[in-house]
């Protein structure tokens, strides 16, 4: 349907004026930046800039410290996505399933997502703190010498944990009003045709909720690589020494650290185009699901 | 759904009967597990945040010496009192109600400024037939494909070349560059019945008083929703605010946690208690938003997210 629209000469480009100035300031002219550094090597004291082509991402790919933190990224957004997702699965369905008490539970399991990511992370580090969290505490009764911020594994087993905890609330939310959407006749008919309560979830209920998991997927994915930030600094408290970082943080570390503009501007410029390859799945998928609907 | 799960409705009826007789009572049972994985999932949610407050009622060296607590203990009246009202401690010239106070600066600026400024845009996408108006429509959706995160050096330089650093300016306006807001009430405008853009038009009445009278009113659910998670939104942004305030008194509750580390480190006894009441107070003013309007907040995150 085509909206009737009002023709008026200047009104509406007054009316885009205050969103435009501030998408052209603050948003491209820093992608623009962002871009045009990537290509420079400047000096230590920011005085000159020379043009060096693509050298800054070739010193990049060929840091070892960039591999292991790419690759280090990789298995941590695979576990957190996989996780949060799976949990907030479980518990979207069983949620949907009780007859008493489902508000009381949807509420306690929603209201995590309101909790900044970094204030959550200075909860957790006390729960897993080597003194005083119970959390380590368990895990050393256990026989596990648990030591958070000098054992590699371990800060990131609680960065990871912290991670999907901060995240399955929102999965739960978006799966349960999924599961919602479904209408009661497919239940029902499902319900009569198939007696197994199981068989019935993978056959009708999982293929129904495939438009909100793709969706999902690529929210988890975006979420572990730039919304964790402020749980990684927490939980490395500012100071990462040995241990492990995602890719975001390195630009971070990179650029107001170590003062080495053209390298952390080139490790934004891959995670611009990571982002773009997933936004343009993502987009793809709203498509489909305007569909379903 | 296959023909053949349609051929035989006989035997399925003869199925479904055993099967249902079948299951009378593992069926009691299945609730019940459905009610331990539900107590088991909010128990994960809850029982963190639980000991962060049960701490935060204990002094220091209690909690040095045997750990969180899960009990109430008589120090809850200090602990809070230290850490929203005495300057020092984790920051040298300022108190939480400062903080708290630059917390809802930052919630509150964030979310009225973008629904302002997002509502105009779409208006005029929706409403207007202008020259520009498909390169307007990208140049404004483009944002979405880039978060802060991996232009965040540019933006700062810019931001500080400005001299916008450690200024409310700078703090909320560039985190408003992107079109979340927009791309949501341009949904909401196109659902909205062409009879009332004609109504109005018979009536005589332009476009700033179609918007103000029509529109908005029609809005308000829409507002409503769209503000709750923009200003859980601001409220708990984090990267942004540690780099462009550096100056105490421009301080967010949620930065103000970089703060609390700095202080931890290399401290004989970590000031538990003040940490944890800190943590706290940072999150009940967005809990509590989203837990009362929570239907608002439902239907807000996933309409705009779509």
């Amino acid at each position: 349907m085509i909206k009737s629209q009002f023709k008026s000469p200047l009104f509406p480009y007054l009316l885009l004026l205050p969103q435009l100035s501030i998408v052209v300031i603050f948003f491209y002219w820093p992608a623009a930046e962002a871009i045009r550094s990537s290509f420079y090597l400047e000096d230590p004291f920011g005085f000159s800039s020379t043009f060096v082509g693509l050298d800054n991402f070739r010193d990049m790919v060929s840091r070892s410290d960039y591999v292991a933190t790419a690759e280090f990224t990789i298995i941590f957004s695979v576990i957190v996505t996989f996780f949060s997702l799976a949990i907030a699965l479980l518990l979207a369905v069983t949620a949907d399933r009780v007859l008493r008490g489902a508000s009381t539970y949807k509420t306690l399991l929603m209201w995590v997502y309101a909790i900044a990511p970094p204030v959550a992370a200075l909860i957790g580090i006390m729960m897993f703190d080597t003194l005083v969290g119970p959390i380590a505490g368990f895990f050393q009764a256990l026989g596990w010498n648990y030591q958070l911020g000098t054992n590699r594994f371990d800060t990131a087993f609680a960065m990871i944990v912290i991670s999907i905890w901060k995240q399955v609330p929102v999965n739960f939310i978006f799966f349960l009003s999924g599961l919602q959407g479904i209408p009661k006749s497919v239940q029902e008919a499902a319900a009569i045709d198939c007696a197994s309560s199981t068989r019935r979830f993978w056959t009708i209920t999982f293929p129904l909720l495939a438009p909100t998991g793709f969706f999902l997927l690529i929210i988890n994915i975006t979420y572990s690589l730039f919304d964790t930030f402020g749980i990684i600094d927490v939980v490395l408290k500012g100071e990462p020494g040995n241990n492990p970082v995602t890719l975001v943080y390195k630009v971070f570390l990179d650029g107001f650290r170590g003062n080495d503009l053209g390298g952390s501007s080139a490790q934004s410029v891959i995670l611009m185009i990571l982002v773009l390859i997933l936004t343009v799945f993502q987009f793809r998928l709203i498509e489909r699901r305007v569909h379903y609907n | 759904m296959s023909s053949s799960d349609l051929q035989a409705p006989t035997s399925t009826t003869i199925a479904t009967a055993s099967a249902a007789a079948a299951r009378k009572k593992p069926f009691a049972l299945r609730q019940i597990i459905d009610h331990v994985v539900l107590i088991a999932g909010s128990l994960f949610m809850l029982v963190p945040v639980l000991m962060a407050f049960f701490t935060s009622s204990h002094t220091d060296v209690t909690v040095h010496t045997n750990g969180l607590q899960m009990t109430f203990g008589g120090h809850l009246a200090e602990n809070y009192y230290e850490a929203m009202l005495v300057p020092g401690g984790f920051t040298k010239t300022v108190d939480g109600m400062r903080m708290l106070m630059n917390s809802f600066i930052l919630g509150i600026g964030f979310s009225v400024g973008k629904i302002i400024i997002s509502m105009l845009a779409a208006y005029a996408i929706v409403y207007f037939q202008f020259r520009f108006a498909t390169l307007a429509f990208w140049a404004i959706f483009t944002t979405l494909l880039l978060p802060l995160e991996v232009r965040i050096l540019p933006s700062y330089e810019i931001v500080q070349g400005m001299g916008l650093v450690n200024t409310y300016t700078g703090l909320i306006v560039p985190l408003i560059a992107s079109a979340t807001g927009t791309f949501f009430f341009r949904q909401f405008f196109k659902s909205v019945p062409n009879e009332l853009i004609e109504a109005a038009r018979i009536d005589g009445a332009g476009p700033v008083k179609f918007f103000i009278d029509i529109l908005v009113p029609l809005s308000k659910t829409m507002i409503a929703a769209i503000f709750i998670i923009m200003f859980v939104f601001g409220w708990n942004q984090y990267l942004w605010p540690t780099i462009m305030t550096t100056d105490e008194s421009f301080f967010t509750l949620v930065r103000g946690i970089k703060q609390i580390l700095n202080v931890f480190i290399g401290a004989q006894i970590p000031e538990y208690g003040q940490a944890m009441a800190l943590a706290i107070v940072a999150m009940v003013p967005p809990v509590l938003v989203v837990v009362i309007f929570q239907s608002w907040f439902v239907k807000g995150l996933v309409e705009s997210d779509k």
